[in-house]
């Protein structure tokens, strides 16, 4: 009641019909991307694992095994991969990834950051840290060769001493309800603290060295962290718009049954006055 | 002539998995063919032509550029970034991607990263075009 007429109370409840409608439609949008977002990043598994097992598998068969991926050399400059969304709409999915990014830049080591999503390339602009490229603002265009484009540059920058860490921040798929940000350290490569004499191995041909062959996988192998890293995230967001739309399509129900009620209500009195109205007219 | 089993995986799934009397690499020191039989060998892709032999004598072609290529007790694994069978291979694409890039290097002039981008971009579509010729 609460003084609205019925045609303010029908002008609302079509409004939010209309708001339910859309969010109905973006859950469902949401829900068949996710699971070809899920399947990408299954297939490309086996690819990366395979070259994984090699890298190790380089590493604990020669000797004297030294490559400027692993170097421990003092850390005075880290460059931050950041996977955001290009759209907000998703809960709270860029906020966190945000939250997560600036937890790490907290210990004021001055930081370089290579956003990737239009909302990264917006929060880092607006924040004024260095970028190195907005060369990737569209996340869920990136395909496998723009993540191979992504890390022969941050390669390069780390063999050229530009930073001396590089990690990337993205988002964890654990269920349809869960996504938490994580980080993860992509270079300097973690040295395999694997036993090294473990008796005889086969003697695999390495050609030209087994280093050169080292160097020359290492940027595939984090094209490929990257890129799953960069499928989890893009399935994250989906999960996260999936569930931020059925919430909104829940309040939207609750929302028009209210105004519903309401309406009925306003109808009711305004019938009730009327007869009230006749009645008394009649008595005179 | 004796066969031998090999795998191309790319990070798109898996592109061939059969016995092959042969397959041609451009590896990032040269062109390398493998055999069957041949010592356990392991080295990294270039960007170039990769053929195959198949059991039944047809060969293949493809742009092939990145990754490794593998062969552990005589199988041999192909690991590749980027393979595209040339009848698959999108002639048109790659010449636009061939102009596109050769405009971005003469834009680039001192900017070393997106002359290093557009350069990596050229040499892909020139791969792609020379497969297909």
């Amino acid at each position: 009641m609460a003084g609205a007429s019925m045609k303010d109370i029908k002008l609302r409840i079509r409004s939010v019909e209309s708001t339910m409608q859309i969010t109905k439609a973006m859950e469902l949008v949401a829900s068949s991307k996710l699971r070809k977002a899920k399947e990408r990043q299954e297939r490309c598994r086996p690819y990366f694992m395979e070259l994984k097992e090699t890298l190790d598998e380089i590493e604990a068969a020669t000797s004297d095994f030294a490559s400027p991926y692993q170097g421990r050399r003092e850390i005075k400059k880290r460059c931050l991969i950041v996977i955001a969304g290009d759209r907000g709409l998703a809960g709270g999915y860029n906020a966190n990834v945000f939250k997560a990014a600036a937890a790490i830049m907290e210990d004021g080591m001055p930081t370089c950051v290579l956003p990737i999503g239009k909302r990264a390339v917006e929060f880092f602009a607006r924040k004024g840290t260095e970028i190195l490229t907005r060369e990737f603002a569209e996340a869920a265009d990136i395909s496998v060769a723009d993540c191979f484009t992504i890390s022969r540059l941050i390669s390069k920058g780390y063999l050229s001493g530009q930073y001396d860490e590089v990690s990337i921040v993205f988002t964890q798929f654990i269920s349809m309800l869960t996504q938490t940000p994580a980080s993860e350290k992509l270079l300097p490569l973690e040295r395999q603290e694997r036993a090294r004499e473990q008796g005889l191995r086969p003697l695999v041909l390495y050609e030209p060295d087994p280093v050169a062959v080292y160097n020359a996988i290492v940027p595939n192998y984090i094209a490929g962290m990257i890129y799953g890293s960069m499928c989890e995230s893009v399935a994250s967001e989906l999960g996260a718009r999936r569930t931020a739309m059925d919430a909104a399509s829940k309040n939207a129900a609750e929302m028009i049954d209210d105004l519903s009620l309401r309406y009925n209500r306003a109808r009711q009195g305004a019938i009730t006055q009327e007869i009230t109205e006749i009645v008394a007219g009649a008595e005179h | 002539m004796s066969t031998f089993h090999l795998k191309i995986s790319t990070p798109d799934g898996m592109e061939f998995d059969g016995e092959v009397e042969r397959v041609r690499v451009r590896m990032i020191d040269g062109d390398v063919c493998l055999l069957a039989h041949h010592a356990d060998y392991v080295s990294a892709v270039g960007a170039g032509e990769a053929a195959i032999v198949t059991a039944d004598g047809q060969t293949k072609t493809a742009a092939c550029i990145g990754g490794m290529l593998a062969m552990i007790s005589g199988e041999a694994n192909l690991i590749a970034t980027t393979f595209e069978w040339s009848d698959e291979i999108d002639l048109e694409r790659a010449q636009r991607a061939k102009a596109t890039a050769e405009a971005r290097i003469a834009a680039a002039k001192n900017d070393k990263r997106e002359l290093m981008l557009a350069e990596a971009k050229l040499q892909r579509a020139l791969v792609r075009i020379n497969v297909k010729h």
